[in-house]
Formats: structure tokens, sequence, C-alpha cells
């Protein structure tokens, strides 16, 4: 069925997320951004308000609300508007918690799920992009021989979403002679593995969130670490749960471009009128407001059809091309339409652009 | 529960329509090159196939809603073709518009007729309150007197809906509609347009002259010119809220059979999107064949989206215009971009991609310009006026 309709438990967890992000967020962005760090107390928050562990079943000491990637698209569409940069550091741990629950094994969900139930922000990342300018899922480089039982993992990640706080990373890797995303697996690296060593980046957008460059250096790990077992698991699904996740932050973001770039055209007035009243302004506006819906329909239809457990290659690579697209020109416009003041950074927008270029490019920030 | 996953029922309908359309284009270049003859009412063809509207029965809650269906229905149509039909489906416009704001009465006395829409003359298009067409009172009748083009199934229609004023200084108030049917002494149909694109369908011009017609054929019935804003104009640009996403509809449907044409071309000689690979391990042919199929993709979206909620009975006048504007705007984009790809084959008249571009273009100009929609959109979130924003 072709159905709009949130439930009545995700139109709920969709307005409290919105207040969250309204009361908690847009205030204190600029200064994160600033500062390139987020505090602890907002992190605090976060977690209190399970936005990046609540679908963790309660068996494994979680709150058990009901898997949906759905629903947390509509969370990430309601934290980026807030602010991208805060809600990527709020949502890094589902990068490896949203996986883990629907790839794992069961002794790999019983050993680390509890530790991300618990009270207290715990980050947790996927490690996914990598060194070369051309990288790609299809040829990503990192290695994970499996030699004595054991699996020896060698390479460079970047961008990896609160990875100095992190615990515990999932990497994923090439394993085995297939080549393309058959040839992939993940990994559970504990973060003090030897071999592990983790550094600061430093980033273009969401400098709020702390991204690292994460070097594995032969870092050993037990045959046990292989997500979903033995039998491995569909990498595609997981990046898949990546992208579209970036995809919703982006979404969000831009719906606050939207917003923002309204309220100025209304009151900036030049040639003795405002400028919303112009058709080359009110167009650009028009335009957003278009692209804005648009991408929403296609990234809940990647959502979908993840939630409907489909590997959602097509669905996501539509949003993809679509959403990145347009995320970055209706952050462009928004920059556009300020003119100068949309260049300095005492209003939001030129931050916003920043956020833009890095959500759009970016896939393993969370993941749905 | 948000879902956008087609049920068997769903799929059963469209695939039937598909099949049938299929028939249908084996027609559409004859027409497209005899622009004087009408296409037939129906196909002999098409005699035992089964109307894929008595389909819809017995369809139950988990399947897509009627008011979103009936429009991927007229996707799955103009995929066939936009103008050949397998059979005849009573309905213009102006039917749109009777059912939108004609009295019961009305509904009932027109029950079962054709009725074309004529709002364009020669000097007015998008900016329809410039019209100039005139209903006088006359005793128990008005007077119509004007010149209307781009009548779409004019020529063939049982009668038309005429936008005329009552009083021009009036403005947009002073516009109401009026049902002049074919025989009506003073109504000539004068000519049958020559165009770009959609050449086999009806689009007509028209002349009024001294046109007499009963009072009752004021569609509505509200005589009055109201005073402030543009009360009755409003009720008739209630139409659109449907009739807007149908129209888009009917253009991606075209797109869609050029995207699929291209992609099954381009397969036979090898080359094939693999959903699983980013950009850097694409040709810039399959990234033009993911952008353009993610173009429709999103149009159509917009479109489901409108209707579903004008389905709801909620207000959808935005995501009507926004609808329009994507879906115009796909349509005849994503059909250049097909040809572009094709290269010299693709423009010859061997293959009927090169009528589907000429046919979309027609999209993004007819029921409100992309501009007007923008307009329309603009005003809306910004919470401006017609006169502050024009």
């Amino acid at each position: 069925m072709i159905s709009f309709d949130p439930t009545e438990e995700q139109e709920l967890i969709r307005d409290s997320v919105r207040e969250f992000a309204a009361s908690e967020m847009r205030e204190i962005a600029r200064a994160c951004d600033e500062a390139e760090r987020v505090p602890d107390e907002f992190l605090e928050k976060s977690w209190e308000l399970g936005l990046a562990n609540a679908q963790i079943p309660e068996a494994y000491g979680g709150a058990g609300l009901e898997r949906s990637p759905i629903t947390n698209v509509l969370v990430a569409e309601e934290l980026a508007y807030g602010c991208a940069g805060l809600a990527a550091a709020a949502l890094a741990p589902a990068s490896l918690i949203h996986p883990l629950l629907d790839l794992g094994s069961e002794d790999q969900k019983k050993a680390h799920l509890p530790g991300f139930a618990g009270s207290g922000y715990r980050a947790g990342a996927l490690a996914l992009h990598e060194q070369h300018f051309s990288f790609e899922l299809a040829n990503l480089g990192t290695l994970a021989e499996p030699k004595n039982g054991e699996f020896r993992i060698t390479g460079t990640k970047r961008m990896v979403p609160m990875g100095e706080r992190a615990e515990l990373f999932l990497v994923v890797a090439r394993c085995g002679a297939r080549e393309g995303v058959a040839g992939l697996e993940a990994f559970l690296v504990p973060a003090d593995t030897p071999g592990v060593s983790v550094q600061r980046e430093k980033t273009m957008g969401l400098r709020a969130a702390p991204f690292a460059r994460v070097e594995f250096d032969d870092a050993r790990v037990s045959a046990e670490a292989q997500l979903g077992g033995e039998a491995g698991c569909d990498v595609a699904r997981l990046a898949n749960l990546a992208r579209t996740a970036s995809l919703a932050l982006a979404l969000g973001q831009s719906r606050a471009v939207l917003d923002f770039a309204i309220d100025y055209a209304r009151e900036r007035v030049a040639f003795g009128q405002p400028i919303g009243q112009k058709q080359a302004i009110a167009f650009m506006l028009a335009e957003m407001r278009i692209e804005l819906n648009s991408m929403r329909w296609l990234v809940w239809q990647a959502a979908s059809q993840l939630e409907r457990g489909n590997a959602s290659n097509r669905e996501t690579r539509l949003a993809q091309t679509y959403a990145n697209r347009e995320a970055m020109k209706i952050a462009d416009n928004g920059v556009q339409i300020f003119g100068g003041h949309g260049f300095i950074r005492d209003y939001p927008i030129e931050m916003w652009f920043r956020n833009a270029r890095a959500l759009t490019v970016l896939e393993g920030v969370t993941a749905l | 529960m948000i879902d956008f996953q087609l049920t068997e029922n769903d799929e059963k309908v469209l695939a039937e329509i598909r099949r049938q359309g299929l028939i249908v284009r084996e027609h559409a270049r004859y027409y497209d090159e005899h622009e004087d003859e009408f296409p037939p009412d129906s196909l002999p063809e098409g005699k035992d196939l089964p109307n894929p509207f008595s389909m819809l029965g017995g369809r139950n809650e988990e399947d897509t809603p009627m008011g979103v269906i009936v429009l991927l229905m007229a996707m799955a149509q103009s995929w066939g073709d936009y103008s050949v039909r397998i059979r005849n489906t009573i309905g213009g416009l102006g039917n749109a518009a009777l059912r939108a704001s004609g009295t019961e009465e009305q509904m009932l006395r027109w029950n079962g007729k054709t009725l074309a829409m004529a709002i364009t003359e020669p000097g007015c298009g998008s900016d329809s309150k410039a019209i100039q067409t005139t209903a006088v009172l006359d005793g128990e009748e008005w007077v119509i007197n004007g010149e209307k083009i781009f009548v779409t199934t004019g020529c063939r229609a049982d009668g038309v809906v005429v936008w005329a004023t009552l009083d021009r200084a009036a403005g947009r108030s002073g516009i109401k509609s009026f049902v002049i049917m074919k025989e009506t002494p003073g109504f000539e149909v004068t000519h049958k347009e020559k165009k770009l694109g959609i050449r086999a369908d009806d689009t007509a011009a028209m002349v009024f002259k001294d046109c007499r017609i009963p009072r009752d054929h004021l569609l509505g019935g509200n005589e009055e010119i109201p005073k402030h804003g543009s009360g009755g104009f409003r009720g008739v640009m209630k139409t659109f809220n449907m009739t807007r996403p149908s129209v888009a509809a009917t253009g991606l449907g075209m797109a869609m059979a050029a995207l699929d044409f291209t992609r099954d071309a381009l397969a036979d000689e090898g080359v094939e999107v693999d959903w699983e690979r980013g950009t850097h391990s694409r040709s810039a042919i399959e990234q033009k064949l993911v952008e353009i199929e993610a173009d429709i993709e999103a149009a159509r979206l917009a479109i489901c989206h409108a209707a579903w909620l004008a389905g709801r009975g909620e207000e959808n006048n935005v995501e009507a215009s926004i609808s329009k504007a994507k879906g115009g705007e796909v349509a005849r984009t994503a059909t250049q971009r097909c040809l572009e790809i094709l290269g010299a084959v693709g423009i010859t008249r061997d293959h009927l991609v090169e009528k589907w571009c000429r046919d979309t273009r027609i999209t993004d100009i007819y029921e409100g310009t992309g501009q007007i929609q923008r307009l329309i959109i603009a005003r809306k979130i910004l919470g401006y006026s017609s006169a502050e924003l024009s």
C-alpha cells in the first residue's frame, strides 16, 4: 500500500524529538560548532531520550521499542532540524547499535547490546569511510585476513563518528577473494585492541560532532568478532541503513534552511519591499519547498524497504542520488538568499552550508 | 503506517493496464502522423479484455487507497499512449469542475456527458483574471460572447465548461463558469489546433457569438460577485487540486515509458545500472540513467502524496502545485535526456521516444505552467496574497 501516514506512536516520538531539538539544540548549535565539541550534558540528555538505543529489546536490557528504520528517519529529520552536527553526535552510537540489532548473531547481541542499554551515553561507531578519494563501498580496501582462528585487520578508516570516545568499532573490511560488495564483512573491534589508533579529524562541516581517523595496524580479533557469526552479514543492508540515515539528517537540515530563509525573505527589505515579494527570491524558496517534499518521500521509501527487511539497494541509491543533490542545492541557495549575511558567521546559514556538504558525501554518520 | 510497497491487487490492475497499453501503442504512431483523424472510441482488440476500473472492486484495506491508485493507473495508461485508448472513458476536465463546484441537480443533469474545460483565450493563459469572454444576464438567459483556445477534448466533447466574466472591473471575483452544450446556437468549434505533441489529441479553438444559455447553466448557481477576495474564483480553483496531480501523472507515465525503452535498449547493448555500486564505479551514461530514474521516482511520489491528501479530504493546495511543478518538469526533462542518451537513432520516428519527448512538452505548460505553480507555492509558504506576490 502507498501511505504517508506515520503511526500514532511515531507521531508522538516525532513530536517529542521536535521539542527536544527546539529546546536543547538550536541555541547551542553555533557555540558547539565554533568550539568543535559536543557538551557532555547534551549527550546525556539525548541518551535519556533513547534517541540511539530505544530499539534495543528488553531481553538485552533495552527499552524494547519496536525496531523501525522509518521511526529512525523521523527522529533523524527532527534532530537535524535542530542541528545536524549535534544530531550526528547523539546518533553516532546507533551506527553500531542498529546494524548489530539487525545483523548480529545471538551471542554478539548478548555480549554487546547490554553495554549500550544502560544509563550514560556510550559511544560505539561504524568505521566505513576510507583514505582514498575514489572510495566507495564496492572498492573498499581495509583487509580482514583470517589466520589461526583470528582476523587480522589492516587499513585506515576516516570520518568515524565519535571515534575518539567510541569503545567499540564496527569495521567494514574486505574478507576473502570475492570482489565488490559481496567480498565485504563487518567486524566488532574493541577500541582498546592492540594495533588500533585514533586521531581526531578536522572537518569542514558537522564540527559539533567529533569525527576520527582510526587506523587498524594488524589489529587482531577473534573469529567471534565477525558480525553475524561464521555466515557473515549482508553488508549492503548495513550500508543502506547508514546511507539512508545520513539522507534523513540532510532532509532535516534542509527544512531548517527553508524555514529560516522564509523568515528572512519576509523581513529583509530591498528597493522598498521585502525580498520575498520578488519572484527571483520567491521562486528559489518555492523550489526548496518542492524538493524538500520529494527528498522526504524518497528517503521514506528507502527506509520503508529496509523496514520490510529488503536490501533496498535501488531505493537507497535513488534517494541518495536525489537528496544529496537537492540538499546541497538548498543550502547553497540559502546562502544566496542571505547574500553577504549568508557568508558571515552571525547566522546559522554558513554553518548549514558546511554541514550540507558534509552530510551529502558521508555515508556512515549513523544508521537507521 | 508509512509504506511504499504496492500490493498484489495494486500490481494486478497496473499490469493489466500496461498489457493493454502495449496493444494501444501499436496505433500510437499512426494517429500521431494523421492528426486530422481522431483515434477511435475503442479498439477492436480490446473488446474481450477486462476493464481495469472494474478490477478495482474487491480491494481491501491493505491496498493502496483509491485516490492514489487511480493516479498510478493514469500513469500506466499514458505509459501505453497519451491519446489512443483501448476503450473510451467518459470525462474531460469539465467533468472535474462539475464534480467540484456543480449543484446536485447539475451533476445529475449532465451526468454521463463529456465536458471539456475552456479557460485560455488568445490574449490570456495563466493570467485567467484577464479573461475577456463575457456573460451578460438577459431575462432568464445568459448571453455569452468570446473566443477560447487550447480546449482539450473540445472537438468531441458533448459540452464545455466556459470561464467568463460577469464584470471585468471585478477582476477574478467576476469570473464564473458556465456549462454550454454543443448544439447551442452561437457556439462554434472553429478548428483543431496543430501541435508539437499530443497531436492525436483533440485540442479545439471555439467561438461564442451571442450564445444564449439558460440561467441555471451557471455552475454552482451563485450569481453574486463577492466583494472581497476571490470567493467564487477560489471555488473554481479547487478543481485544480485534483486535476493538477492527474495531469502530472499523465505526463509522467510517458516519461516512464521513455526511461523503460532507454533502459531496455541499453541493456541489449550491455549497459546496465548495478544498484550496488556508487558513482565512482558508474559510467556517465549509467549515472544519467540513475538520475533520470531518481527524478521520475521523486515526481511519482509527489503526485501520490498530493492525491493521498485529497483522498483523505485534507487540504492539498500546495501539494497539488508541487506535484504539478515536479511532474511537469520531470516529464519533459526526463524524455529529453533519454533522447540525449539514445542519440541519432533515438530521434528517428522508428521509435516512440521522440514522440514521448514531444508529447510531454505540454505537461509543464497546461493546467498551470511550472512558473504559476511556483508562484502558488511561494505565496502560500511566504504568506503573501496574489497582490503582494505577482
